[in-house]
């Protein structure tokens, strides 16, 4: 018999949910974006994000169980993200989740928001384990060894901002609407990544951990320095956007090839950056191979939560009522 | 009492934040405020660093809050990306301001109304792209400067 995968994401700004059959066929899958509230003022706004959250779940859940053709009797499965994020609305959808659970009598698998991520790529087969997983978006810059069994290590990750911070911030004293960071990545396109160079941080204690705080700083400078015509804005945001591409490919790629790992995934928001991706294909080498989630399943999703939880819960894995939500949850 | 203090690089920074810890009690509430790459994060990691905190204090205007334990507790608190002065309470901002533990806000003069009578006002400004101006307002005492002065 078919198992259902009923999975909650609300780590910040989306409220996902999914219904996965068997971890393969997606039966539903949908998002209630908060963008364009946080647009209106300019940027996340925690309280109002919880309280959309709890309005959304019910109705959501009832739209996505509606397109796949069940109901709430027909879940085998609740997948919920448990952390990192902020710790509002992880409390609402987990809670939600756990209820849900506890009334249907059906089994709680906790997913941690990252190896969500990390797995999407894995989606339909596309790659296993074991592999190199760069996590990049707004919150999060981590380069992760995914071994078979869940067998995770933290390699490297930033030591200021975030790789899509560093974007954010930038494209927002560029004068560009929330969400800045992804809007770069369309007025790049008419700009001369050439036009300013950006230094390539390098850590003095050879560590290969990520920084992006030093040429955030640098971009903001040249901003100071001329006025920005609308020529310099897309001259700015290519080459910025091609900095932190610069970064992230050049040290990503030194791990997989000090490690002998031929199979590289990246997730996140910033996964669905063009550049990046071209930039990674550019510069791989013979017998490496690249994975991206599509582009759907870069940001944040509710599939990707089933999915994981999908995978765990195949694992052996079952939560009970001691399953808590933690901001800071780190990945293992 | 206020005071005017020269950086010249993110590591002088970190170094006058570091000796400023040693000058801390607890309960100390202490605002930063400059623009985005006026060093405020870096003033935060020296702060750690000298109450002892163990692992990375990273930007926390994602996750808006950052809670370590060194000799002290500290909580890094960003208000970069919020917008109302509602969500401090949600935020459990004020459970933050108690003894044992420091709290530092960037961004805090956004919400200046939600802040305790005792709070430290600190100000970076950008000179160029190493030189930082540090401008220590209300909340500073004599013994913080001598300590902090005291390399």
């Amino acid at each position: 018999m078919a198992l259902i995968t009923l999975g909650i994401e609300t780590s910040c700004d989306e409220t996902g949910m999914a219904v996965l059959e068997d971890g393969q066929r997606v039966l539903a899958n949908s998002l209630y974006s908060q963008v364009i509230i946080h647009r209106k003022f300019g940027g996340v706004v925690p309280e109002i994000a919880s309280r959309r959250h709890l309005l959304k779940l019910v109705p959501l859940m009832e739209s996505v169980l509606t397109a796949a053709g069940l109901d709430l009797g027909g879940i085998d499965l609740i997948a919920a993200t448990r952390g990192p994020g902020l710790i509002g609305p992880l409390l609402v959808g987990l809670c939600f989740a756990k209820a849900l659970a506890l009334a249907r009598n059906i089994p709680i698998v906790g997913v941690n928001h990252l190896e969500g991520h990390l797995y999407s790529a894995c989606f339909n087969g596309r790659v296993k384990p074991p592999f190199l997983g760069l996590i990049v978006s707004g919150g999060h810059t981590e380069l992760i060894s995914v071994g078979a069994g869940f067998r995770h290590r933290l390699l490297a990750s930033t030591r200021d901002d975030a790789g899509g911070e560093a974007l954010d911030k930038v494209g927002k004293a560029m004068g560009l609407p929330y969400p800045a960071g992804a809007k770069i990545e369309s007025l790049a396109l008419r700009g001369d990544r050439q036009a300013v160079i950006f230094p390539l941080a390098i850590m003095k204690d050879g560590s290969d951990d990520f920084s992006f705080s030093g040429i955030k700083t640098a971009a903001l400078l040249e901003m100071r320095k001329r006025k920005l015509t609308p020529r310099r804005r897309a001259d700015l945001a290519a080459s910025f956007q091609e900095a932190v591409c610069r970064q992230l490919v050049t040290r990503t790629l030194r791990v997989a090839r000090r490690r002998g790992v031929k199979h590289l995934v990246v997730g996140g928001g910033v996964a669905a950056n063009g550049r990046l991706r071209r930039m990674f294909q550019e510069e791989l080498a013979p017998g490496e191979k690249i994975f991206f989630p599509e582009k759907g399943l870069c940001t944040d999703n509710a599939l990707m939560v089933a999915y994981a939880g999908y995978l765990r819960y195949k694992a052996g894995q079952r939560d009970g009522d001691a399953l808590e939500a933690k901001a800071d949850l780190k990945i293992t | 009492m206020r005071r005017t203090i020269t950086s010249h690089s993110p590591q002088e920074t970190k170094e006058l934040a570091a000796r400023l810890a040693g000058q801390l009690s607890g309960g100390e509430v202490i605002v930063l405020s400059g623009d985005l790459g006026s060093g405020k994060t870096c003033f935060v990691q020296g702060l750690a660093a000298g109450l002892g905190v163990r692992g990375r204090v990273r930007s926390p205007s994602f996750i808006i809050m950052a809670s370590y334990h060194g000799r002290l507790h500290l909580h890094h608190f960003d208000f970069y990306r919020l917008t109302a002065a509602v969500e401090l309470t949600e935020l459990g901002l004020e459970e933050c301001y108690t003894a044992g533990a420091v709290a530092v806000i960037e961004w805090g003069e956004k919400f200046r109304s939600c802040l305790p009578r005792q709070t430290m006002w600190l100000k970076m400004e950008w000179r160029d792209e190493n030189k930082r101006t540090l401008k220590f307002g209300r909340g500073f005492t004599a013994d913080h400067f001598a300590g902090m002065l005291n390399a």
